[in-house]
Formats: structure tokens, C-alpha cells, sequence
């Protein structure tokens, strides 16, 4: 479903060039539930963005759904996220003037055939995270966990082939964190691929299968159930 | 991209851009302060001109836009520039001739005038402005002639002692309500009354000669009582043309003519002039076209002026709203999309501006209409310059909105997302 081939990702810093990629391959297959590891600077947020086709590859090919969507225009790409990606960010990123019901129905006003049932569909996202009875409140009406719930609901509104979350649980307490990966749990069980980028094993434990990370190569790709015990809190894996 | 996808976008644009113009009320009047000066001192201007020019068009059009004059006059040049006034002076007979050689004029009246006292009974009105016109004068002047006939042919040929007066002249001189048929003596002659003549509505920027008069006789009759001795009595000729556009066409077939019949050698300048009204319309309409220009272009820096200021704005506001834009992008907004959205609200902001100013100008228009000696009291505003204020403004947000929206839709989600 989801296919990297020796996707390279440089930048050039002055006269330096970084290789935030170097040859990354890559295979998601329907209703996996991967977590991608490793420390800042590994090389993983590159690899997010370039999975939620934020970014294109400097070299590489990436397979989406079967589509080449590495070598697509800024446009293009834009149609891809927004049928294909549901984001997840650290920060909720939700607009703060709008109800959680219109930030919810967001991605649906750039859908090509979501515009008229975009409010019936929010809901119906929002009854999903358990959210129905804030339809009407604003973001900072909100506790950080709903707020999350309501960035959750925006990310499967427009059902995306992958739920991609980026540290969702960076902003919130233990309690909050295991609330919303309990949420992924039962998405994924119900059939949902997610992709979630963590340096926190205990998010990444929820996953079914571990990818890390490491000077923008993979160096382990292996299940969830061989992260160790000691591999707790946020040190994550040097 | 299907035309209703476009038409949802667009529609999305506009309400995105209300409700991001509603939330920074304050800010946005600020912006479109320019604007809405610019606007509506345009609005004003142009109501105001429109009322003068609607008032001075009606008086000329009242007055009649194919009338002319012919008149003698020194010319500025050549010999006859230190003629005396009898070398140049017109003769009846000069124009017995024109309207057969000026197709394009339909009537002709040769026009005398004098001063004389009025006797009916034992009443005297002194000093009367009495005109002496020919028949084809009935046409030219639209006045009707309520109580008996008006001037003949015949009255003039014959140079018969007849007389037509004004409802005033009727009542200053004490006359019966029926005139008609009674006898009254100007100067030394006696005369006939045989009509009475509505009255002229005065006009406040067209004078032309008899218009002050109130008594007419028959251009022959007058003129030949006043011949006599070298002094040749003063005439001029009225005229109309046979429609208001061949106005033109006529002044060159009358120039033609006299010059050809006075026989003023080429080179040599006129010594008549032409008149006629729709020059008069055409001039105003020129001074007034001139006005409206300058007014615009003054009005045009105004708004460029308020144009930097939307484009200032907007700059804030993309620079503001570079997380809202990354996220919009994430979730699938295109480049395309985020340029509309941004265009959009600079020119729904500067349309915004835009109406408003187009009140308050109508409103000082109608307020300047309200103050009575100004003379504009038919001010209004004309559907043009309505819509060229809503064009203007639209214009300048397109044009001063472009830049920041081309910046918007540029930003990278990544770079944008990750803006504090």
C-alpha cells in the first residue's frame, strides 16, 4: 500500500549539504499500526513529511495507494494529503476562531466531493472520538486531550488511507497520553494504518511494529513486543 | 477543475474572508480608511457635477439643443478689423437666399429689437423690449400661442402693424382677458393685437436677446420703422437646425454661404459668428468631462495610497495566519486555493471600503443638495460611477492583494507549521 525505494532527502545549509535521508526503504501495508523511532536529528520528521507527501524526496520513488506521488506537483500533492494523509501534530494545530465541528470539517472544504456533506461527516468524526457533546465549543474551551480528540477527528474525517501522527501526545500528561493512544488502538482495530513518529517508547509500545531510525537511515524494523522493558520514559534509543 | 468545484471555493472564500474581516473589525475599518476616502470624495464629486450638468443641460434643452444664432462681428483681424459697425452690419436681404444653400437649417427668423414706449388707452408702459421676428421665429422658439394667431407669412411681407404680447404684458398694460383685437400704439404706431404668447421660463445661464421681451411685432414692420438716415438698425438672425447633431453641419453651410455672398476673399477671417446651443452643451459637457477626470485621477492616488495600506495589511495578516495556512495545506488546501482565499479578502475588504465610501459620497452629495442657492439640487449618482467606485476598489484589492497572496500560497507547510 505504502512503498519507500531509496528515498534520499539533502539540504544544503551554506556550502554544506545535510542528508537528512540517505536511502530509505520502506513497506506499510494496509492496517499496520507502525511506530518510527529514533532521537532528534535521525532523520524521522524528514521521513514524516515525506510520508504525509508534505515534501518530496531528492531521490526515490514513493508509492502511494499505487500512485508515484514522489515525482507529483505542489498541487497534486496537496489532493494526495487531502484524501490520503490525516495528520496528527504535536501542537493540535487547530484554528482557534472555529468550533471543533468546523475545524473538523477543515479538510473536507478542499475535498473535491466532501464540501456537501462536510458538516453530517464531522459529526459523525467527532462522535467517533467521543467528542459529541463538544460540537460547539472552541478550541480553548477545550482540555488538551479534547483538543486532541478534535485534531483526531479532522485527521478521519475525509477517512485517509493513513492516519499519520507526529508526537500526538507530546502536549499532554501520562493519563491524557494513554486516553488518546487507546483511541489509536481501537482505530486501529477497527482498520485503521497508522503511522505514528515518537521518541517516547511507551507511545511507541502501542504499535504493532517498530521502525527506528538513525543518521537518515533505518538501522531496526521489528515488532512492537521486542521494545525492551527498560526502554521507558522519554530517553527513547540512542 | 469543474465550474461548481470553483464556484464552492469561491463561495468559501468570501466567507472565510468576512468572518477574518468581521473578527479584526477594528483593524480593517483602519485599512480601509483610504478607500472609503478616496470613494466617496469621488462619489461626491461626481453626483455633484452630475446634478450641475443634469440642471445646465435642462435649461439648454428648454432653450432648444438645435437653436443658433447668426451675429454680426468686427473681426479680430484683416481689414475690415477697424471697419465701422455698418460695413459689416447684416441687411435683410442678405438672407434671403440662406435656408435655400443651408440644407441642414430647417428654420430661419431675422430677428430686430427696440426699445419703445407702450400705450393701451390710457395706460403707458415705458421703455418696453419689443422684438421684431419673422414667422418661422414660432418654430425655432417653442412657445405656444394661447389666444389668437400666430405671426404669417403675410404680416411680415406686408409689414402689417400686428402685434403678439406675453400674459405680463397683457396685465401691465391693462388689457382685456381676451386681447385679441384690441388696439394698442408702440412708439408712435398703432397696432393690432392679434395673439398672446406663453411665457419664457428664465434661464440662469443661457441669455440670448429677446428673451427679456415681452412684446412682438413682425420683423419688417419694426425694422423698417426704425430705417431711416445712415443709421442701419441693428439685426441678427435666429435659427434652427434640423436636428441637434447637424448643428455643426449647419454653421459650415451658413459660413459658407455668407462668406460667399459677402465675398470675404479666402484667408481673410469672418465677420459674422455662428452660435448654437448644442456647442454651448458640448463645451459645458467638455468642462464638466475634464473635472470628473481630474477628479478621478486625484481620487486615483487616494486610492493608491489606500491600496498600500491593504497591501500592508494583508502582509500582516499572512505573516499572522502562517500556521492556519500550513495547517490549511496539510489538510489538502492547494497553492491555488490559499491564493484565491487571500485575494479574496483583499478585495471583499477593499469592496468593503469601497461601499461604504459610496455611502458616505451620497450622502454628502444629497446633504450638498439640500443647501438651497447651490444650485444642485437634482444631484445623484449615476450607475456609472457606481460602478466604477466598485470597480476601482475591487481593482486595487486585486492589484495590492496579489503580492501577499502570491506569498501566502507559496509558503511551504512545513516552514509554515513550524512558525512560531
Amino acid at each position: 500500500m505504502l512503498r519507500l525505494r531509496g528515498i534520499t532527502k539533502h539540504y544544503r545549509v551554506g556550502v554544506e549539504t545535510i542528508r537528512a535521508l540517505d536511502g530509505v526503504d520502506l513497506e506499510i501495508a494496509q492496517n499496520e499500526y507502525v511506530a518510527i523511532m529514533g532521537s532528534s536529528g535521525s532523520g524521522k520528521s524528514t521521513l514524516m513529511n515525506i510520508l504525509g507527501c508534505l515534501d518530496r524526496p531528492t531521490e526515490g520513488t514513493y508509492t502511494l495507494d499505487g500512485k508515484q506521488v514522489s515525482s507529483m506537483s505542489a498541487g497534486q500533492l496537496a489532493s494526495v494529503r487531502n484524501e490520503k494523509i490525516g495528520f496528527v501534530f504535536q501542537s493540535f494545530e487547530l484554528l482557534p476562531r472555529m468550533t471543533a465541528l468546523r475545524n473538523v470539517e477543515l479538510p473536507l472544504i478542499y475535498s473535491k466531493s466532501g464540501w456537501w456533506t462536510r458538516t453530517k461527516r464531522a459529526r459523525e468524526a467527532l462522535v467517533t472520538v467521543g467528542l459529541e457533546h463538544r460540537v460547539d465549543h472552541r478550541p480553548n474551551q477545550l482540555s488538551g486531550g479534547q483538543r486532541q480528540r478534535v485534531a483526531i477527528a479532522r485527521a478521519l474525517v475525509n477517512n485517509p488511507t493513513i492516519l499519520l501522527a507526529d508526537e500526538p501526545t507530546g502536549n499532554l500528561d501520562s493519563k491524557t497520553s494513554e486516553e488518546i493512544l487507546h483511541l489509536f488502538d481501537e482505530l486501529h482495530a477497527k482498520g485503521q494504518t497508522i503511522i505514528v513518529v515518537t521518541h517516547e517508547a511507551d507511545v511507541a509500545r502501542h504499535a504493532r511494529r517498530v521502525v527506528r531510525m538513525r543518521d537518515g537511515k533505518v538501522v531496526a524494523d521489528h515488532a512492537a513486543s521486542l521494545l525492551g522493558a527498560a526502554e521507558t520514559g522519554t530517553g527513547g534509543v540512542a | 477543475m469543474g465550474p461548481i468545484r470553483l464556484v464552492v471555493i469561491f463561495y468559501q472564500s468570501v466567507v472565510l474572508a468576512l468572518a477574518q474581516i468581521w473578527s479584526n473589525k477594528l483593524r480593517s475599518m483602519l485599512t480601509t480608511t483610504g478607500i472609503v476616502i478616496g470613494v466617496a470624495s469621488v462619489t461626491a464629486v461626481i453626483a455633484a457635477l452630475t446634478g450641475l450638468q443634469t440642471r445646465v443641460l435642462g435649461e439648454f434643452e428648454s432653450l432648444g439643443t438645435n437653436k443658433m444664432w447668426i451675429f454680426p462681428q468686427r473681426p479680430d483681424s484683416g481689414p475690415m478689423r477697424t471697419a465701422p459697425f455698418t460695413a459689416f452690419a447684416f441687411r435683410p436681404a442678405l438672407f434671403d437666399d440662406l435656408l435655400a444653400n443651408a440644407p441642414s437649417v430647417r428654420y430661419l427668423s431675422r430677428v430686430t429689437n427696440a426699445t419703445l414706449n407702450v400705450k393701451y388707452e390710457s395706460r403707458i408702459e415705458e421703455n418696453v423690449q419689443v422684438a421684431g421676428v419673422e414667422a418661422g421665429w414660432h418654430k425655432i422658439e417653442n412657445r405656444s400661442v394661447t389666444m389668437g394667431r400666430p405671426f404669417t407669412v403675410l404680416d411680415d411681407e406686408q409689414s402689417r402693424p400686428v402685434a403678439i404680447i406675453d400674459v405680463k404684458m397683457q396685465n401691465r398694460l391693462g388689457l382685456p382677458r381676451d386681447p385679441v383685437g384690441s388696439a394698442i400704439t408702440i412708439g408712435s404706431r398703432r397696432f393690432v393685437v392679434i395673439g398672446v404668447i406663453e411665457e419664457k421660463v428664465a434661464s440662469g445661464f443661457v441669455q440670448d436677446g429677446i428673451s427679456d421681451s415681452e412684446l412682438f411685432v413682425p420683423f419688417s414692420t419694426l425694422y423698417n420703422s426704425r430705417r431711416g438716415g445712415q443709421q442701419l438698425p441693428f439685426m441678427y438672425v435666429q435659427g434652427s437646425s434640423t436636428t441637434p447633431q447637424a448643428a455643426a453641419e449647419a454653421q459650415s453651410e451658413i459660413t459658407f454661404y455668407l462668406r460667399k455672398v459677402r465675398r470675404i476673399p479666402p484667408g481673410e477671417p469672418n465677420t459674422f459668428r455662428v452660435e448654437f446651443v448644442s456647442r454651448l452643451v458640448d463645451q459645458f459637457n467638455q468642462l464638466a468631462l475634464v473635472v470628473t477626470v481630474i477628479a478621478t485621477g486625484i481620487v486615483g492616488i487616494s486610492l493608491v495610497v489606500g491600496g498600500v495600506g491593504i497591501m500592508n495589511i494583508m502582509l500582516v495578516s499572512v505573516s499572522e495566519r502562517t500556521r492556519e495556512i500550513g495547517l490549511r495545506k496539510a489538510v489538502g488546501a492547494r497553492p491555488a486555493t490559499i491564493l484565491l482565499q487571500f485575494l479574496v479578502e483583499a478585495v471583499v475588504l477593499c469592496l468593503l471600503g469601497g461601499a461604504v465610501g459610496l455611502l458616505l459620497g451620497y450622502g454628502f452629495a444629497k446633504g450638498l443638495s439640500a443647501i438651497p442657492g447651490l444650485g444642485l439640487q437634482s444631484a445623484y449618482l449615476p450607475l456609472w460611477s457606481v460602478m466604477l467606485s466598485v470597480g476601482f476598489s475591487a481593482g486595487v484589492g486585486l492589484v495590492f492583494g496579489m503580492f501577499p497572496a502570491i506569498k501566502a500560497s507559496r509558503l511551504d507547510p512545513i516552514d509554515a507549521l513550524r512558525h512560531e
